[in-house]
């Protein structure tokens, strides 16, 4: 994830080569090299270029146009940057996400690591039956499991129907209110599974031995989670709040799919930001202010994950 | 889950307990219930799917002709969006496998100009939002006229960054640079040697990009929503909304929920298949990730 410890590999790859041939022909070598280097980088490095880099420069150009009824396009230096930052219904949005996000991730990533905890531990009958299932979601794609869940929690054909039917109560998980709970159900079910294997795998890297001694020392399995396992998931932490946050900050498809299956679900055009940029773009046909959104949404969601990696850094080094 | 011989609990063969494994068991429940509601009502049809309770089965069995309804509605155009998906999944995911084993593979072993900034651009863009970058993409493709054909999906889904750096970081501990040294002085080219030394050394990894790069175009749905706008181009998540928004649309189309679910759970089966049966793999690759991450 970052430059420090990617760089890791490379200096070993180095050292594993014997010092005194390389240091001899290093010169002609490494010109070589380097040619080589590059016609290997050159595919991935031209279409990087054609569908990151370029389509990036191309949006900031366009962001500095207006769209005006009468006159066309015109070009308007920051003016839509100016009247994003003055515009309600976006940060609406971002409020939303932002909100979601301080709920949904802690939920969804305290969920993955205890029953990553308690596969690890090997107390529980049928790990691998569990293991498998509790990832499964991860595969099904968004548009399938919001129709499900739309299905199974809504009041016309799912299960709360007949819950109300049956109870004579009037729950409605897709009302204005519970709608974004709901979406919180949808998006925890999805990728619960596959934090958890993040965070199981890096229990799997532990020493058996460690626990062996803890044991010997007389530590009971809660001691053993406490100063052994829960430091081990450090580092698999701070991956897995960085993309979760980056997840759900481009949060679209659930609320884009909604209001097709449930009537007065309180999903508005401007619900998500995403979902503003896309409706900007394509019913709106304000393209510029689209990619004026959606770079400043990029750049809000670098900077949060960079924050978060910066912290989750200075803790590690803490200790 | 061998069965256990003796009574001897040990740190490797601690006693079960129950109370855990009921709380792990309600997870499990959780995340299977939509799956099993899923396949009870993909068996029924639109009249016992309205009527019935959602997880009881209908009063028939209608699961086959579900399933050639949704091959037969609107001329079979089913058919030709799950054509569409493998062609994205197959050339997408071979394609993005090969560049980002092919980059990752040079980061590992050569030293080239740029390389330091190459790096920083391209693992910075792992954070990059992939839905902020589609309408960018759209607007460049659109002024490029790619958009509405097959191009405007393929090419966003060649390049994997972070695929470029699983491999990277693969390629480095598992591909010993001896070996790559001793093709070179027994007179192998520098491609030949990465295709037939390096290449099988990276299998384990390759079918982790390979899988992570299937599931994410299988399951991508806004590119291909922005990108096209004939329905003969579809894949199968664009494709599948449409139907599911017939019913929806004012109220005058025809309502078909039972080829919805039947479609969806047709669109799931492959992917559960590759997950269930490429376990080893991608388990491996993934552990890789999460310690090196």
């Amino acid at each position: 994830m970052d430059i420090d410890q990617a760089r890791g590999p490379d200096v070993g790859a180095s050292a594993m080569a014997d010092p005194g041939v390389a240091r001899r022909s290093a010169p002609t070598r490494k010109r070589r090299k380097s040619r080589t280097g590059l016609a290997f980088i050159a595919p991935f490095g031209a279409l990087f270029l054609l569908v990151f880099v370029v389509p990036i420069l191309y949006a900031a150009y366009l962001s500095l146009f207006q769209e005006r009824l009468v006159g066309g396009t015109t070009f308007a230096g920051f003016a839509n940057y100016g009247k994003l930052i003055q515009d309600p219904q976006f940060w609406d949005g971002v409020a939303r996400v932002v909100r979601f996000t301080l709920i949904q991730v802690p939920i969804m990533l305290i969920f993955a690591m205890a029953v990553a905890l308690a596969l690890d531990s090997m107390r529980v009958h049928g790990t691998r039956f569990m293991r498998v299932t509790i990832f499964l979601p991860y595969a099904v794609p968004a548009i399938v499991s919001t129709l499900m869940w739309g299905f199974l929690l809504g009041i016309k054909y799912g299960l709360f129907g007949s819950l109300n039917d049956a109870l004579g109560t009037d729950i409605n998980p897709f009302a204005p209110g519970t709608t974004l709970i709901s979406i919180g159900v949808m998006v925890t079910w999805a990728f619960t599974g596959f934090n958890m294997l993040i965070f199981y795998a890096a229990l799997k890297a532990v020493p058996r031995q460690l626990y062996e001694a803890a044991a010997i020392d007389g530590a009971n399995e809660f001691q053993i989670v406490r100063a052994i396992k829960l430091p081990a998931l450090r580092g698999s932490l701070v991956v897995t709040i960085i993309f979760s946050i980056i997840g759900t900050f481009q949060m679209f498809n659930e609320p884009q799919i909604l209001p097709s299956m449930v009537a007065n679900s309180g999903v508005t055009t401007f619900y998500t930001p995403n979902l503003y940029a896309y409706h900007l773009a394509f019913t709106g046909s304000q393209q510029g202010y689209a990619a004026a959104l959606a770079l400043v949404m990029a750049a809000i969601t670098i900077a949060v994950a960079y924050a978060v990696q910066i912290r989750g850094l200075r803790n590690a080094t803490d200790q | 889950m061998r069965p256990t011989s003796s009574r001897l609990h040990t740190v490797d063969n601690p006693k079960k307990s129950t109370t855990l494994t009921v709380m792990t068991g309600l997870f499990t429940v959780y995340c299977l219930l939509p799956l099993v509601w899923l396949v009870i009502n993909a068996t029924k049809s639109q009249a016992d799917f309205v009527s019935s309770f959602g997880l009881a089965p209908g009063r028939g069995f209608a699961l086959w002709d579900n399933i050639v309804d949704v091959f037969r509605y609107q001329d079979g155009i089913f058919s030709r969006w799950l054509l569409n998906t493998v062609i994205y999944v197959v050339v997408g995911a071979t394609v993005s496998t090969f560049l980002a084993a092919l980059g990752g593979y040079a980061l590992a072993t050569m030293d080239f100009r740029g390389k330091r900034t190459f790096l920083f651009v391209v693992l910075g863009s792992i954070s990059v939002p992939g839905i902020a970058l589609a309408i960018p993409q759209f607007l460049l493709f659109a002024q490029l006229g790619v958009t509405n054909t097959p191009w405007a999906i393929l090419i966003p889904s060649f390049i994997n960054p972070f695929g470029l750096y699983l491999m990277w970081v693969f390629t480095a501990e598992a591909v010993p640079s001896g070996l790559l040294d001793a093709a070179k002085i027994d007179g192998a080219g520098e491609f030949r040697t990465f295709l037939q030394i390096a290449l099988p050394l990276l299998a384990p990894a390759s079918v982790t990009v390979l899988l992570f790069s299937f599931v994410s175009i299988w399951n991508n749905y806004f590119l291909p929503l922005i990108m096209l706008k004939d329905p003969e181009w579809y894949p199968l998540t664009v494709g599948i909304n449409q139907w599911n928004k017939l019913g929806s649309t004012a109220g005058n189309g025809a309502l078909v929920q039972n080829l919805v679910i039947t479609s969806a759970l047709l669109t799931i089966v492959p992917l559960i298949i590759a997950f269930l049966s490429l376990q080893r793999y991608w388990r491996s690759g993934l552990a890789l990730g999460a310690i090196k991450g």
